[in-house]
């Protein structure tokens, strides 16, 4: 297969896994995530977030699905845990899409940096004057926080 | 599985697996019963990673074996002598403050574990151990500041938290046992639960004979206890699926 198929291929795969939302946060597609790495030869190469996420399996079966609609049921899925996945690989767009849906974004290169990251902006009323409630929040990657400025309290993307 | 090294690394995920199996499996039977939501949520947050690492290090030790079995026939069709998990993590919840001493000396040393596991060369073994560090991270600082805020707390407080570490403590030489655990860790992992002792105002506890056996299969009885609720519906239903 010619260099420039390989890549509408992946381009293609690309783009319909862009319209399959994680399924705890619809806001964001898969792709958006990081989740979906690569394809390579007839294979796409997917990453877990989270080990012990229990969306993972909805995940990789939205994504089956997605594929068999547009045709694509010969392509096989495969799961790669390295490089582990970090929330460096979210997109910026996928950034933008959290902090609109009411999720403050984990801050680039977290990943290298301290737990708890820089403080946290409120995705209501973009104040920095806020706290951490609990580290550990509704579902793995999420934490706890409350804006001591507007009171509200919001998720925030964990660190990873 | 043929060579001797083969033989070796299906053992050692086994031991990484149960270890995390075990462990998750005791974290949630808090679900619903924490002192608090953000602690509940926590607590099974915690469990929930740790079983997600089971799945990894369970499958990876089935695949090698190449008898068919993957992280659910392993985690449900195992007897409790076949149990390789350490004596720690099999230990009942007790209250909350024997909980989070658990958590504490085992998050601080699976994090040295999965550190230098992450930099081993056998690829399959240091991705799980890669991610699995990330996570661990949070364990033990989740861990760490509970053991500060109960054992600085009040005297109420600071009395659990000295008997909850008193109670876990002897099944600490085991994590570190020359022929399975990670012997060098232990000079860091002494250091680490030093400086965290410290900050809580609390000692060390007093030296006790370490409880040995679990690597074996030599387990307490609380492992079939646990067993039985986990694999009911497995021993009740064997095969059945959702």
């Amino acid at each position: 297969m010619s260099a420039v198929a390989e890549l509408s291929l992946k381009d293609r795969i690309f783009e319909i896994l862009s319209q399959v939302p994680d399924p705890e946060i619809p806001c964001i597609s898969v792709v958006d995530l990081g989740i979906v790495r690569d394809v390579r030869g007839q294979t796409l190469v997917i990453t877990p977030t989270y080990t012990g996420c229990p969306a993972t399996i909805a995940i990789g079966n939205d994504i089956r699905a997605a594929l068999d609609r547009a045709g694509l049921s010969h392509i096989e899925i495969e799961t790669t845990l390295s490089p582990p996945w970090t929330t460096d690989w979210i997109s910026d767009e996928g950034l933008a899409k959290l902090r609109d849906y009411g999720i403050a974004p984990p801050p680039r290169g977290a990943a290298k940096h301290s737990l708890r990251g820089t403080a946290a902006k409120c995705p209501r009323c973009g104040s920095l004057h806020t706290e951490e409630i609990s580290r550990f929040g509704s579902t793995p990657c999420k934490a706890l926080h409350r804006c001591l400025d507007c009171r509200e309290p919001f998720d925030r993307f964990k660190c990873h | 599985m043929t060579d001797k090294n083969e033989n070796q690394l299906f053992h050692h995920a086994l031991r990484l697996g149960d270890d995390a199996l075990i462990l998750g499996q005791r974290l949630s039977e808090w679900c619903g019963h924490a002192p608090m939501l953000e602690v509940d949520l926590a607590l099974a947050n915690i469990g929930l990673d740790l079983i997600g690492q089971a799945t990894h290090f369970l499958n990876l030790a089935g695949e090698i074996e190449g008898e068919g079995r993957d992280a659910d026939a392993l985690a449900f069709h195992r007897d409790v002598l076949d149990f390789r998990n350490c004596l720690l993590v099999e230990q009942p919840n007790g209250d909350f403050a024997q909980t989070i001493a658990r958590q504490f000396l085992f998050s601080n040393w699976q994090e040295l574990l999965m550190q230098e596991i992450a930099a081993a060369p056998e690829p399959r073994l240091s991705a799980i151990g890669a991610k699995a560090a990330k996570e661990i991270a949070y364990h033990a600082k989740f861990a760490g500041e509970w053991v500060v805020r109960l054992g600085d707390g009040t005297e109420e407080s600071r009395a659990r938290m000295i008997a909850g570490l008193d109670w876990m403590w002897r099944f600490v030489d085991e994590l570190f046992d020359a022929r399975d655990g990670a012997p060098s860790h232990r000079p860091e992992w002494d250091a680490r639960i030093a400086h965290a002792l410290a900050e809580a105002n609390l000692e060390l506890p007093k030296p006790r004979r370490g409880a040995m056996g679990g690597r074996a299969g030599h387990h307490s009885e609380h492992l079939g206890h646990l067993l039985a609720e986990m694999q009911f519906l497995q021993r009740a239903y064997p095969g059945a699926t959702w």
